[in-house]
C-alpha cells in the first residue's frame, strides 16, 4: 500500500465533492433537513386526539370518566353525540378519529361487580395513530379505574378483582416524560447517517465509470485497496462531521438526555460509519451509473432501516420471522447502541453484543469492498 | 520475434458476444518506434490498445511489454506504461494542474522532479497559461494535450495513445506530434491508433487493421511500394460522374473518391491515361486534369485491405 497514492485519491475526491453541488447538498444540507423533518415530523406523541363522546347513561360516574378523558390532554372532545348512528356518521366524515361509548348500565354494573366496560372505537385507517391513541385511552381508563377502585375499597373493605391492575410502568421506563421524541431521535440520527453515508459513497466509483475517467485510472498502478481507502476516507470524515452535528442537535436542541460515555459514542458512530460507507462503495463498484447506484443505496438503506431498525416500530412487537430479518439490518445495532448511550447510560458490557455485531459487519463489508473492485473493463 | 522488441503480441484474440473484435493478431514493436494501428471505425483498434494497457483481458494469445507478461501480471506492466483512452479520461471538475498532480502522485513521481517535468510538458503543450482552468473548460485539442501531459508525467517507457488527435485542430495536432517526435528521441516506444490516414503516414511503422485483423504491417514507404498498380488523379467538377464512367474501364483496378478528385488505380499509368481521357471526352464529362501521383496511405489502405477507406 502506498500512502502517497491514498492521499492523492483522497485529495482528488475531496475536491470533487467540494465542486459537486449534489454531493455537497447531500453532505451538508441533508442532515440538517432530515433532522428537522424527522425530529419534528415523526413525533409519536399525539396530543388532542379528536374524540366523540356518547354517554348512554349520563350518570355522575360516567361524567367523571369523560372528565378524566378530556383532562388528560391526550384527547379533546370533538362532539357529544346521542346515538350509535351519529357516532358512525362522525367517524365517517372524520369529525373525530375515535369515539367513547359509555353503556346505559355503566355505573350500576360497576357498583355491583366492581368491574364495568366502556367501548372505545377508533378509526383504523391510520394504524399508527390508532395504536397510540388506544394506548392513551387504556392509560386514562386505568387511572379512572384506580380512582374508582380506591373508592370501592373504602366502601367494601376489599379489593375488586381487576380494577387498577393495568400496569403502565413498563412503557415509560427510560423515558420518564413519556416523550416519544427521546425514543425517536437516536433512531433519526442513525437513519440520517446511513442515508448520507450510503448516498455519498454510492456515487464515488459510479461517477468514474459514468464520466469515463475509470479507464485511465485503472491503467495506473493504483491498487483496489488504495482506491477503497483513498475514496472512503474523505466521506468518512464528512460522515463523522454530520454525525457530530446530528448528535449535538439531539442532545442540545431536542434535549434528549445523554447518560453514556462520549468516547463510546464516538467509537460506535465511527464503526457504524464504516459499515454504511462500505455498503455504499460496494454498490458503487457494482453499478456503473450514479443514478442507479444512489437509487439502490436509498432503497437498501431507507426501507429496511425505517421498518426494521426499531427506530419507530418496536422490534419486539413484530412477528418472529420479521424480527429475524431485522438482525440483518445493521442499523438496528446502532439504534440500540444510541438508545443505550443516550437514555440508559449502559455499561460497555451491556452493549458488547451490539458492538460486536457492528464490528463484524464493518470487517465483512470492508473485506468485500476491497475485493469487489476489479481493475478491468470487463 | 526479435529479442529487442519492447512489445510482442501473439495470436491475440478478443470477442464480445458474437462480435470478434480482434482475431488472432501478431505484431512486435521495437524500442523507440512510433507504431500505428490504422483502420476504420470498428476495426478493433481500441480493443487492441486496451489489451496492451492491461485493462481488458484477451480471450486468447499473449502480450509482453518490456518483458512483462501483461496477462499474467498486468499490474507490473502498468508502472511501465501510460495509456490515454480514446474517450477523454481526465477529471473535468479538476483543474489542469490538479489533474497533473493527481497522476504524478499515482505514479509516485518524486516531488522535486514533478515541478520541473510538469513545467516542461506544459510548455511544450502550450498549456502553461491554463494551469488553473478546469479541464472540462478546455478545447478538444487542449484536452488531448493535457491527456498527453498526464500520461508523460512519470516518464513511461511505453506510451499507448488511442486516437489521440481525433477532433483536434491542426495547430494542436502539430504541437502534439512535436512532443511525440521528441519522446521518440529519448527512447520512448509510442503506440497509437488513428483513423486519419495523413496522420498514419507519420508513424515509423503501420498496421493496417480491418474487421479485427491486421492485413499489412510495414513502414509507410514499403506499404506504398506494396500497392499493386499506379495512381492517376482526375480532378473534375463532378467526380462522381467520373467514377461512374470509369468503373469498368480496362486496366482500372480501383477508384477512390477524394473530394473534388478521383484517384484511379491502374495497371499501367502511361498506357491508360490517354484511354481514360478519351473515354471521358466521349461521354462529355468535364475534367481539369489527369496526373500521375504518388499513393498516399489512404490509397494503399483501400488497395490492400479493400472495403471502405478510413476517414
Ligand atoms: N465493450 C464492448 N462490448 C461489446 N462490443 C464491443 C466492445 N468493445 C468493442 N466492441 C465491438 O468490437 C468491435 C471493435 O471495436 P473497437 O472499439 O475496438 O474498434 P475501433 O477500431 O476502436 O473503432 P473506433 O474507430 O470506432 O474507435 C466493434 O464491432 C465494437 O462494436
Ligand atoms: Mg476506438
Amino acid at each position: 500500500m502506498n500512502p502517497r497514492r491514498i492521499l492523492a485519491i483522497a485529495y482528488k475526491e475531496t475536491l470533487q465533492v467540494w465542486r459537486d453541488p449534489r454531493s455537497l447538498a447531500i453532505a451538508l444540507l441533508m442532515p440538517l433537513m432530515q433532522m428537522v423533518l424527522l425530529g419534528y415530523g415523526i413525533s409519536l406523541d399525539i396530543k388532542h386526539v379528536p374524540l366523540c363522546l356518547y354517554d348512554q347513561e349520563n350518570s355522575q360516574t360516567s361524567r367523571e370518566m369523560l372528565q378524566d378523558f378530556t383532562a388528560s390532554g391526550w384527547f379533546k372532545t370533538a362532539a357529544i353525540l346521542g346515538s350509535n348512528r351519529a357516532v358512525r356518521a362522525a367517524m365517517d366524515n372524520a369529525t373525530c378519529i375515535g369515539a367513547l361509548v359509555i353503556p346505559v348500565n355503566f355505573s350500576r354494573v360497576l357498583a355491583q361487580t366492581g368491574q364495568a366496560q366502556v367501548q372505545a372505537v377508533f378509526d383504523g385507517t391510520d394504524a399508527n395513530t390508532t395504536n397510540i391513541a388506544t394506548g392513551y385511552a387504556q392509560g386514562v381508563i386505568a387511572q379512572t379505574a384506580a380512582t374508582f377502585a380506591r373508592r370501592w375499597d373504602a366502601q367494601h373493605g376489599v379489593r375488586p378483582p381487576t380494577a387498577g391492575s393495568i400496569n403502565l410502568q413498563s412503557r415509560v421506563w427510560y423515558n420518564e416524560t413519556l416523550d416519544s421524541r427521546n425514543f425517536i431521535i437516536p433512531g433519526v440520527v442513525a437513519i440520517i447517517l446511513a442515508l448520507v453515508g450510503a448516498q455519498l459513497t454510492s456515487l464515488t466509483v459510479a461517477r468514474e465509470w459514468e464520466r469515463g475517467t475509470m479507464e485511465q485510472l485503472i491503467s495506473t498502478p493504483v491498487t483496489s485497496t488504495e482506491l477503497l481507502i483513498g475514496k472512503l476516507s474523505p466521506y468518512f470524515l464528512i460522515g463523522l462531521l454530520d454525525a457530530a452535528f446530528c448528535l449535538l442537535t439531539a442532545a442540545f436542541w431536542f434535549q434528549v438526555p445523554f447518560r453514556g460515555s462520549v468516547l463510546t459514542l464516538i467509537l460506535t458512530t465511527a464503526l457504524f460509519g464504516i459499515v454504511v460507507m462500505g455498503i455504499g462503495y460496494l454498490l458503487s463498484v457494482r453499478i456503473h451509473n450514479q443514478l442507479g447506484a444512489s437509487q439502490i443505496a436509498l432503497m437498501l438503506t431507507m426501507l429496511p432501516i425505517a421498518m426494521l431498525s426499531g427506530y419507530t416500530f418496536p422490534l419486539d412487537q413484530m412477528p418472529a420471522a420479521i424480527r429475524a430479518i431485522s438482525f440483518l439490518v445493521y442499523a438496528r445495532y446502532y439504534v440500540t447502541l444510541l438508545r443505550d448511550e443516550f437514555l440508559k447510560g449502559s455499561s460497555l458490557a451491556e452493549m458488547a453484543s451490539s458492538i460486536a455485531a457492528l464490528l463484524a459487519y464493518a470487517v465483512a463489508v470492508l473485506w468485500l469492498a476491497a475485493r469487489a473492485f476489479r481493475k478491468r473493463l470487463d | 520475434m526479435s529479442s529487442a522488441a519492447t512489445i510482442t503480441a501473439q495470436k491475440l484474440g478478443r470477442s464480445f458476444g458474437a462480435t470478434a473484435a480482434v482475431r488472432d493478431i501478431n505484431f512486435s514493436i521495437q524500442r523507440g518506434e512510433i507504431f500505428g494501428f490504422a483502420g476504420p471505425d470498428g476495426a478493433g483498434k481500441t480493443t487492441v490498445m486496451r489489451m496492451l494497457a492491461g485493462v481488458l483481458r484477451p480471450d486468447s494469445g499473449s502480450i509482453a511489454v518490456e518483458g512483462i507478461d501483461v496477462i499474467a501480471n498486468p499490474e507490473a506492466a502498468k508502472s511501465k506504461l501510460s495509456y490515454m483512452p480514446q474517450r477523454f479520461g481526465l477529471y473535468e471538475d479538476l483543474t489542469v494542474a490538479e489533474n497533473i498532480f493527481f497522476y504524478a502522485e499515482l505514479f509516485s513521481v518524486p516531488r522535486k522532479l514533478r515541478r520541473a517535468r510538469a513545467g516542461e510538458l506544459l510548455e511544450a503543450a502550450g498549456l502553461t497559461a491554463f494551469q488553473q482552468r478546469l479541464a472540462g473548460q478546455l478545447s478538444g485539442g487542449m484536452k488531448q494535450k493535457l491527456g498527453l501531459v498526464c500520461a508523460l508525467i512519470h516518464t513511461p517507457s511505453v506510451l499507448l495513445l488511442d486516437e489521440p488527435t481525433t477532433g483536434v485542430d491542426p495547430v494542436s495536432r502539430r504541437d502534439f506530434w512535436a512532443i511525440l517526435y521528441n519522446l521518440r528521441e529519448s527512447g520512448v516506444t509510442i503506440v497509437l491508433s488513428t483513423a486519419y490516414m495523413d496522420e498514419a503516414e507519420r508513424c515509423s511503422r503501420l498496421a493496417l487493421m480491418h474487421a479485427g485483423k491486421i492485413h499489412y504491417c510495414d513502414t509507410p514507404a514499403r506499404l506504398k511500394q506494396a500497392m499493386p498498380g499506379m495512381l492517376l488523379a482526375i480532378t473534375a467538377a463532378d467526380p462522381r460522374a467520373v467514377r461512374a464512367a470509369l468503373a469498368d474501364a480496362p486496366g482500372v483496378l480501383g477508384l477512390l473518391l477524394m473530394g473534388d478528385r478521383v484517384n484511379v488505380r491502374v495497371d499501367d499509368a502511361a498506357r491508360r491515361a490517354p484511354e481514360l481521357r478519351a473515354k471521358l471526352d466521349a461521354r462529355n464529362i468535364a475534367f481539369t486534369g489527369i496526373n500521375r501521383i504518388e499513393p498516399a496511405i489512404e490509397d494503399v489502405f483501400v488497395a490492400l485491405v479493400g472495403g471502405g477507406a478510413p476517414a
